[in-house]
């Protein structure tokens, strides 16, 4: 079992024939990813790495019963690609482009909500579900089967994390990383809920970072929702107020969306909260034996 | 991105939204000039920098002559201004600008904003203007008046019925000019791909209008591609040299006030790193995000930028290498001790994809000053050991 996506789901690449598109999608066929064809208006009709590719998302639904769409459409589009396969009927898109701007994503994750499609991103690594499935950019190879679930804001600490889990000798179900900007899909709340229905998974990594309060919300929802114990870190305590962290929505605004109010809330919602990345692997030892 | 004062009522008064009038000047005698063109009797002086707390620094004066306007203008060019916004070593004043004098009432509190939990713009306001919105949010959070605005339906009168019963005007012709200033407020933060828009104070006048007496506009960078007449508002004298220099070649740097100097692959990561750095017992000196496609130009650009600061005693490399292999970057560790005289100790730790051939690579070039490192935290115990004996 797993979250999400497994070896059977069928993936459609918007951006497919572009660069970063070629690149990854290619990886996540090695990965074992089934990729059934791609996006690219105006290329429909070829053939891309060994795959169809279609003018628009409609017309690969309807030739490959694709349900998830793995986006790389660059910044300007990408907004225009996410309302097209919400409206098309894709049920989750992973979206990967960094640097959409906000306006956009806003209207597209509105327009996905109203059309019942799920969405992850945008400006993340995307999901991994071990051994099966890699809809993203991360390394698969970190990633070995286990019963730990991981959600994360930030693309290397997913990595970090996760390493850290099988090199205490656990592993992973599905991975999700999430997305550092202001507006972004699926959150820790709805996530949680999906580790917390998954019988394989037995513990979840969270981890979390300055900016907005997503994961004041998670604390609140796990106090009264989740059973499995949680592991959480959160990125920037030593982040000066007022300054963007790298991710868009990374930023301390007067006195919310610190560090610390997020371990706190929770801490005191029973989570097993570490002031270290390095100290994940160890507590997730520790809440599983 | 943010932009000036003066810019920012450019904006508004293309939207319509009613402002003092106002001239910017460079030097006192275009203060003096811009004085005697808007003519009256009573002019303010302001400073033009990108933080809030102008006044109580001494940057926004009242001048009742012409020859005032010169005097203070004199006074506030040039000066450094500090306030509560701009951290100890204040701001140089370059501009300022020279706005007719208001006859005020009352003093509202007017913005916009993207509100995260909702998903979409809301407009706050409140009768508590003139006051920092964060103090007035923390001790009479009451008075603050949130109207969120859904894009896919835009601007509806009831949105501007909430406002002005929430501050409880109740004059009709006073409740039509405030609704209207409320919406095209709106209209030209989403027309412009704005992350914000303040107005504090907005202005009562003695005539029963509402002006915009002050004007704070951010906007959304990854949206500015597509407004290439907002990207020429940009003041460079504005933005920390270091900084914009790092994002010319791709990298993310913000300056701290520690000893070990960080960099990192990803901004998680890198926050992650100066946390443990803490956690350890040390300082961070920098965030510093190499990026995802981190090579030797840009590893050697990273070092001379965190040696440009003179309180770095140790260096940390931290690089969870994912699609970026390992070995590339100590090939760039290598390439970037050649080009840039690196005279700190530099604690490495390249974990994830090829670490086994980087490790390797940097063993055989035997670097004085290069400390490999096992995993973050052995990192992290080296690079604030190191520091500390430096």
């Amino acid at each position: 079992m797993s979250i999400l996506i497994d070896k059977d789901t069928k993936v459609i690449v918007q951006g497919f024939t572009g660069g970063e598109g070629t690149f990854h999608a290619e990886q996540c066929m090695d990965y074992g990813t089934n990729i059934v064809g791609g996006v690219t208006p105006g290329k429909g009709g070829q053939t891309h790495l060994g795959k169809p590719v279609f003018n628009t998302v409609k017309e690969a639904i309807d030739a490959t019963g694709a349900t998830v769409s793995m986006v790389f459409v660059p910044p300007a589009f990408v907004g225009d690609a996410v309302m097209e396969a919400a409206s098309a009927g894709i049920e989750l898109a992973v979206i990967i482009t960094e640097g959409a701007p906000v306006r956009d994503m806003q209207a597209a994750k509105a327009c996905a909500v109203k059309n019942g499609m799920m969405t992850i991103g945008p400006n993340c690594p995307g999901i991994i579900t071990a051994d099966e499935c890699k809809i993203g950019i991360m390394p698969g190879n970190i990633f070995k089967k286990g019963n730990v679930g991981l959600i994360s804001k930030s693309g290397t600490l997913t990595y970090e994390g996760a390493n850290q889990v099988v090199n205490e000798g656990y592993g992973i179900t599905t991975a999700v990383g999430i997305g550092g900007d202001p507006i972004i899909g699926l959150s820790y709340k709805q996530l949680l809920q999906m580790f917390e229905d998954d019988p394989e998974t037995e513990a979840i990594v969270m981890i979390g970072e300055i900016g907005g309060d997503l994961e004041i919300q998670a604390a609140a929802y796990i106090k009264e929702n989740i059973k499995k114990p949680v592991v959480a870190f959160i990125a920037g305590q030593t982040a000066p107020a007022g300054k963007r962290m790298g991710h868009a929505g990374a930023i301390i605004s007067g006195s919310a969306g610190t560090a610390k109010e997020k371990m706190d809330a929770l801490e005191a919602a029973g989570v097993k909260v570490v002031v270290s990345p390095a100290e994940i692997g160890k507590a997730v030892k520790e809440v599983l034996s | 991105m943010n932009i000036h004062e003066y810019q920012a009522k450019q904006i508004f008064q293309k939207y319509g939204v009613p402002t003092p009038k106002g001239i910017i000047a460079n030097t006192p005698d275009q203060a003096a000039a811009n004085a005697a063109e808007l003519g009256g009797d009573i002019w303010v002086v302001k400073a033009q920098i990108h933080a809030g707390g102008r006044g109580l620094g001494g940057g926004v004066k009242l001048a009742k002559s012409i020859d005032e306007v010169r005097e203070l203008a004199t006074e506030i060019l040039g000066m450094t201004l500090v306030t509560h916004q701009t951290g100890p070593e204040g701001k140089l004043v370059q501009k300022v600008y020279i706005e007719e004098g208001a006859d005020i009432v009352d003093e509202l509190y007017l913005s916009v904003v993207l509100d995260r939990a909702a998903e979409m713009p809301i407009i706050m306001a409140s009768t508590e203007g003139g006051m920092d919105i964060e103090t007035v949010a923390e001790k009479t959070p009451e008075k603050i008046i949130k109207v969120a605005v859904d894009p896919a339906y835009g601007f509806q009168p009831y949105h501007g019925r909430e406002l002005v019963f929430g501050l409880g005007i109740t004059d009709k012709a006073q409740q039509k000019k405030l609704i209207n200033f409320a919406k095209k407020l709106y209209t030209l933060y989403m027309d412009n791909d704005a992350e914000m828009i303040e107005i504090n104070p907005l202005i009562k006048t003695a005539d029963g209008d509402f002006l915009a007496l002050d004007g704070k506009m951010g906007f959304d960078d990854s949206a500015l591609g597509r407004h290439p007449e907002i990207e020429d508002m940009r003041d460079i004298s504005e933005e920390d040299p270091d900084e914009r220099e790092a994002s010319q070649y791709g990298l993310s740097y913000i300056a701290l006030d520690g000893e070990i100097g960080c960099m990192v692959n990803g901004a998680g990561l890198a926050m992650g790193t100066m946390d443990t750095i803490n956690y350890m017992g040390g300082t961070p000196a920098n965030f510093l995000d190499v990026g995802g496609t981190a090579n030797a130009e840009t590893v050697a650009k990273g070092f001379e930028i965190i040696l440009k600061n003179p309180n770095v005693k140790a260096i940390f490399v931290n690089i969870f290498g994912g699609i970026v292999r390992c070995d590339r970057i100590a090939n760039g560790i290598l390439e970037a001790t050649k080009l840039v005289d690196v005279n700190v100790p530099v604690i490495v730790r390249l974990d994830g994809t090829n670490a086994p051939e980087a490790a390797e690579i940097l063993k055989n070039a035997n670097i004085a000053n290069v400390i490999t490192a096992t995993d973050l935290g052995d990192g992290a115990a080296k690079a604030v050991a190191a520091a500390k004996s430096a």
